[in-house]
């Protein structure tokens, strides 16, 4: 039996110097997340604005302090143990050779077990109070329903049909005002994700799902759809408006009125109404009655386009039509084929529905 | 290297391990009534769930004679083996083949009972959820009827060539088991379409 | 001692010519052969793999990039998954296996030889004809006509509407096909396992390695048969008109999930389970001590594939259970890591007050119990639903599940290569190289997936080809895809000392290592009958019986 050899002095140095590495790697991702979390803009869960995000939050760092307490333990005996029990060059005896302990066993099993009760319990609560929140009498309800690669808007009550991007009134959590969300697939399946609310929830074709928010500050909410639908799931992008409850009003009237007609475009209205666009797409007060796609009677109140695939400028509702696969490769919106003139009058068409 | 002697034991008493064949077919039986209860599953997960079309209390018929005659047939194979252990092999011979024989009825009536849904009731494996989850998982068993008919009847070609004797019992101990687990499929499946889905 | 003359038929070296030698492979019924066609279909499998990956990766290093278009992207996430879950991860396991499990237990080969070739080439064909999708169709352009519906293919995805062509066809072809092969093996080894002991070897006596492939051969007959019933059905449903999953018509398109899910789960134990068998049998030569707590051990193995049957729908928390459906989940996704944990504690056990000798075998477990203990953390973590609903399909899952596989099964894997090489091959692999091996490797495992928990706590969902600027995802995709080529050229440096070694590594002998199960009791490699006569045992280790006559193990057991 030969002994370990000239390489016995990296060895000795390992443990420690793994050790030391690893911690400083975990300090140096806390450090980075923590910077992240404070630009608006990044959807962290560790930044919730809704109770149900809250809740989770919360939960989160039960569950990372006994992850992480159980984690410093246990590697803690491991770099201990490879320091400190490691060959000598030239010994070739063998170790007293332990077959088990007992006693030791069962405290190492009676200990996680205790562990996971306490998990449970607290997580079963969570679920509880996210799962089985009663809806309060202010509650806006939203109808959601998942398109390859869209999101379908209606406030039943209300009667406004949108898309993409959902305005919610903010909730004081003295007078809650949630939103709550019905969640219907047209096709395959999605899941709304919207990290600083809320967990997600799928859109499941044939299945009714519910989940609901309260977000507690008016401000944009980045998310996305988190469950692989199709060639276009990247891009199939969510925002969500949280309004003051005055802003949230104003944006219900706009919505509610109809399309005002403007004889400078009625050119581009003729040509939406011929070419195959009203096949898919609605506009209130117009003979444009299709479902297949996103409603365009407010298109303009809107600050993107495809979903969140661009802006919503000239240019980009421009190139959108021309090419739908120049902005959203493979998106499920014909190209229209029409020339540049046709193109100019029915933007400027467009532009009208605010 | 010779052979490992521990210097405390001299070679152990009777060392006896199962026979590799049962336990080989009793693997196989486990995994193909792991993929027979999702079938079922479906089966009872769709139970009512159709949108349209024919329900199984409109069109199914019971079919007592042929589950008659299929279970029959795991009595058959059963003394056909005993026969074969005691080197009787003609009466091994007369009932194999008459499991056969059984066998081949069960299919027959499945046929005849499938080509009366089909065409005289209209259902088939697209009509609805009902049809779809009806002849994937009869069909599912039939198929494992007929692979065992096969099996079986490569058995009767050896036996009657005269080279299946007492020492061949276990291995055709093995086939009945096959044969016995499909016939114990079929009581499931009967249950489960002709007793409790309608 | 025997009196039967054995006729051997030896050749002198070099007569046969290079075709003979290949059809001798071709036919082997020998599950030595037939376990290194394994390995090395899976090796060439690891390496088409991690080039899909490293597709990904790039395409992924900054936002709104345009290293391949979304068609061909969404092909490269399902041909990996796929591929490295069913043409690397199961083939090595089944091939160390194979190779291990007779010589382990006494055995001159496994129970059903002819079944094991017929099981191998199932497994293989079934790789090519996944494969050859990307050439089958339209061909190239677009990657063929590869699947693309994510290696779990949700329905209605998977439905003739939505997934038109034949891509959904290879993937559930490919997989029938080398599923059935699966099984095959499966059976192979619980009949091996439990018929061909050789005399003394209770099952309380064999090689924790055996306990754990047997573990795992009765969760594969269990599991897999589940995948190929669902996907049965996937195909009456694009075939034959079928609505198992068609939610146009009543359809459930949750059915799919649940169906794939009772075999997804099991399956990563499938892959994990074996993984333990190696450190198992490692982790004490090299520390030079028993293992901790055998009896223990086996117990938890055995819980963990009970229990593992159980904890499915943890897959599924987001989709709309119940809460008492989601609690029961979190309930037994948690008991799960009970007997996981166990089993840590016990290689520590093993090591603890040993006398470790840092071969480059016990580097990669060593790593192996480093990784698995924090991927069976963030696996707690996960298992709390409400926090899954956060990070269920974001690509913290994507990292913790890349952390057991490639941090903890894969490093085990290395292990095994390390330590039975000599055996297979009769020579050893380079220290130096293979140091090498393990710290480039480690170092490109924790730049790509320590960084890879952060965009997922961020809000980054997985399978998208691309993202937003501005999220804060940016240098930790960045940061992952320099980690995969450092990845790269560690697998490299691994391959060239495969080859190098195998032309001219030093002489290995019978036991280079100083073990104690019973296949280093024969010459390395061994002969096509594995042994002499078949041997008889009195304990667990009967080369340390051997060895330590004045202090035999079966005095202790």
């Amino acid at each position: 039996m030969k002994a370990t050899g000239h390489k016995t002095n990296w060895g000795r140095l390992a443990g420690p110097v793994i050790g030391i590495l690893l911690l400083l790697v975990q300090v140096f991702f806390a450090v980075c997340l923590c910077s992240a979390e404070t630009s608006p803009g990044i959807p962290s869960i560790f930044k919730p604005e809704s109770t149900p995000a809250d809740s989770i939050y919360s939960l989160s760092l039960l569950v990372l302090a006994i992850a992480g307490f159980i984690f410093a333990f246990v590697a803690g005996l491991l770099i201990y143990s490879i320091s400190k029990f490691r060959r000598s060059a030239n010994d070739t005896s063998e170790p007293p050779q332990v077959y088990g302990s007992s006693q030791i066993e069962l405290a190492w099993t009676v200990i996680p077990v205790l562990i996971v009760l306490v998990l449970f319990v607290a997580t079963a609560r969570v679920i509880h109070a996210i799962q089985d929140a009663p809806k309060p009498a202010g509650a806006v309800d939203v109808t959601v329903i998942g398109h390859q690669f869209w999101w379908e808007l209606r406030y039943p009550e209300l009667g406004i049909v949108t898309a993409n991007e959902l305005h919610v009134p903010v909730s004081d959590p003295a007078h809650p005002t949630p939103t709550f969300l019905k969640l219907l697939s047209a096709d395959t399946d999605h899941s709304f994700w919207v990290p600083r609310l809320a967990g997600k929830t799928d859109l499941i074709p044939n299945r009714v799902n519910y989940m609901w928010i309260d977000p507690h500050d008016v401000g944009v909410y980045v998310g996305q759809c988190a469950q692989y639908c199709g060639i276009q799931h990247a891009k199939m992008l969510l925002r969500v408006y949280v309004d003051s409850r005055d802003q949230f009003d104003k944006w219900v009237r706009d919505e509610k009125q109809s399309v005002v007609t403007d004889e400078a475009t009625e050119e581009g209205r003729r040509i939406f109404e011929t070419t195959a666009c009203i096949n898919c797409h609605s506009i209130s007060g117009t003979v444009a009655n299709g479902r297949l796609g996103p409603d365009l009677t407010h298109l303009m109140s809107r600050d993107t386009i495809a979903s969140g695939a661009a802006p919503n400028t000239p240019e980009n509702l421009k190139a959108w039509i021309r090419d739908p696969d120049s902005v959203k490769p493979g998106s499920l919106m014909p190209g229209m084929k029409l020339n540049e003139h046709d193109l100019d009058m029915l933007t400027a068409y467009l532009q009208t529905l605010r | 290297m010779n052979a490992i002697a521990s210097p405390l034991l001299e070679t152990p008493t009777a060392w006896k391990l199962p026979y590799r064949g049962k336990v080989g077919m009793a693997c196989l039986i486990a995994a193909e009534s792991a993929i027979f209860t999702i079938f079922v599953v479906a089966y009872l997960f769709y139970a009512g769930k159709s949108l349209t079309g024919p329900t199984p209390r409109e069109v199914l018929e019971t079919p007592i004679f042929y589950t008659i005659c299929l279970l029959s047939s795991s009595l058959t194979i059963h003394f056909a083996s005993k026969l074969l252990e005691r080197g009787r092999r003609g009466g091994f011979l007369v009932l194999w083949f008459l499991t056969i024989i059984l066998g081949c009825l069960f299919l027959y009536g499945t046929g005849q009972e499938w080509h009366r849904l089909i065409y005289d009731l209209g259902l088939t494996i697209s009509t609805n959820v009902f049809g779809t989850t009806y002849y994937s998982l009869v069909g599912l068993h039939a198929f494992h009827v007929t692979a065992g008919l096969i099996l079986l009847t490569i058995v009767l070609f050896f036996g009657l060539a005269d080279r299946v004797g007492p020492e061949q019992s276990a291995r055709v101990g093995v086939l009945s088991l096959y044969w016995h687990f499909v016939d114990g499929v079929w009581v499931v499946v009967f249950t489960v379409v002709y007793v409790l889905g309608r | 001692m025997a009196s039967e003359t054995i006729a051997l038929n030896i050749v002198a070296p070099g007569s046969r010519g290079i075709s003979d030698r290949l059809h001798d492979w071709a036919i082997t019924v020998d599950h030595k052969r037939l376990g290194i066609l394994y390995i090395l279909y899976a090796l060439l499998f690891l390496v088409i793999g991690g080039v899909e990956a490293t597709i990904m990766r790039v395409q992924l290093i900054t936002a709104h990039n345009h290293f391949v278009s979304p068609e061909v992207f969404n092909r490269m996430f399902t041909m990996h998954g796929t591929t490295m879950i069913f043409f690397v991860a199961m083939p090595l396991m089944f091939g160390f296996g194979n190779y291990l499990i007779p010589l382990m237990i006494g055995a001159r080969d496994m129970a059903f030889p002819r079944l094991n070739a017929f099981s191998f080439w199932l497994t293989a064909f079934g790789g090519f004809l996944l494969y050859f999708s990307f050439i089958g169709g339209s061909g190239l352009y677009g990657a063929g006509n590869a699947p693309d519906v994510g290696w779990f293919a949700y329905a209605p995805l998977t439905a003739r509407a939505f997934s038109v062509g034949h891509s959904t066809d290879f993937w559930t072809l490919a997989l029938l096909v080398s599923g059935f092969g699966s099984i095959g093996t499966a059976i192979n080894f619980i009949a091996t396992i439990l018929c061909m002991r050789c005399p003394g070897m209770t099952l309380g006596k064999m090689p924790l390695f055996t306990w754990m492939n047997l573990v795992m051969a009765a969760l594969v007959i269990l599991a897999i048969s589940p995948l190929t019933a669902a996907q049965m059905m996937l195909s009456i449903d694009r075939y034959l008109g079928g609505h198992f999953f068609d939610t146009q018509t009543g359809g459930s398109a949750t059915l799919w999930m649940h169906f794939f899910w009772i075999f997804g789960h099991p399956e990563v134990y499938v892959l994990v389970i074996p993984a333990f068998a190696f450190a198992s049998e490692i982790i004490p030569v090299f520390s030079r001590k028993p293992i901790f707590g055998y009896p223990v051990m086996v117990a938890a193995t055995i819980c963990i594939a009970f229990i593992g049957m159980s904890v499915w729908a943890h897959h599924m928390f987001t989709i709309g259970m119940t809460s008492y459906t989601n609690s029961f989940f979190v309930l037994t996704t948690m008991a799960i890591a009970v007997p996981t944990g166990i089993k840590i504690f016990n290689w520590l056990g093993t090591m603890w007050g040993g006398k470790i000798q840092f071969k480059t075998a016990m580097l990669f477990c060593i790593g192996f119990l480093f990784q698995f203990l924090i991927a069976g953390l963030t696996g707690v973590m996960m298992s709390v639903a409400p926090f899954d609903w956060q990070l269920g399909n974001s690509y913290f899952v994507v990292a913790h599940f890349h952390y057991v596989i490639v941090g903890g099964i894969l490093f085990c894997l290395f292990g095994a290569f390390y330590y039975w090489f000599p055996k297979m091959i009769g020579t050893k692999l380079n220290e130096t190289l293979g140091k090498l091996h393990f710290w480039l490797f480690a170092i490109g495992f924790h730049l790509t997936f320590d960084s890879m928990h952060v965009p997922g706590l961020l809000g980054m969902p997985r399978r998208i080809y691309t993202y937003e600027p501005g999220r804060g995802w940016e240098i930790w995709n960045l940061i992952e895809t320099i980690g995969v080529f450092i990845q790269g050229i560690a697998t490299l440096v691994f391959i060239v000392n495969l080859v190098l070694s195998y032309f001219n590594g030093p002489r290995a002998g019978n036991d280079p290592w100083d073990g104690w199960t019973l296949e280093w009791s024969v010459s390395s490699p061994p002969p096509p009958y594995n042994f002499t006569s078949i041997p008889t045992v009195a304990s667990r280790r009967p080369l340390w019986d051997l060895k330590h006559p004045e202090d035999p193990d079966s005095l202790y057991e």
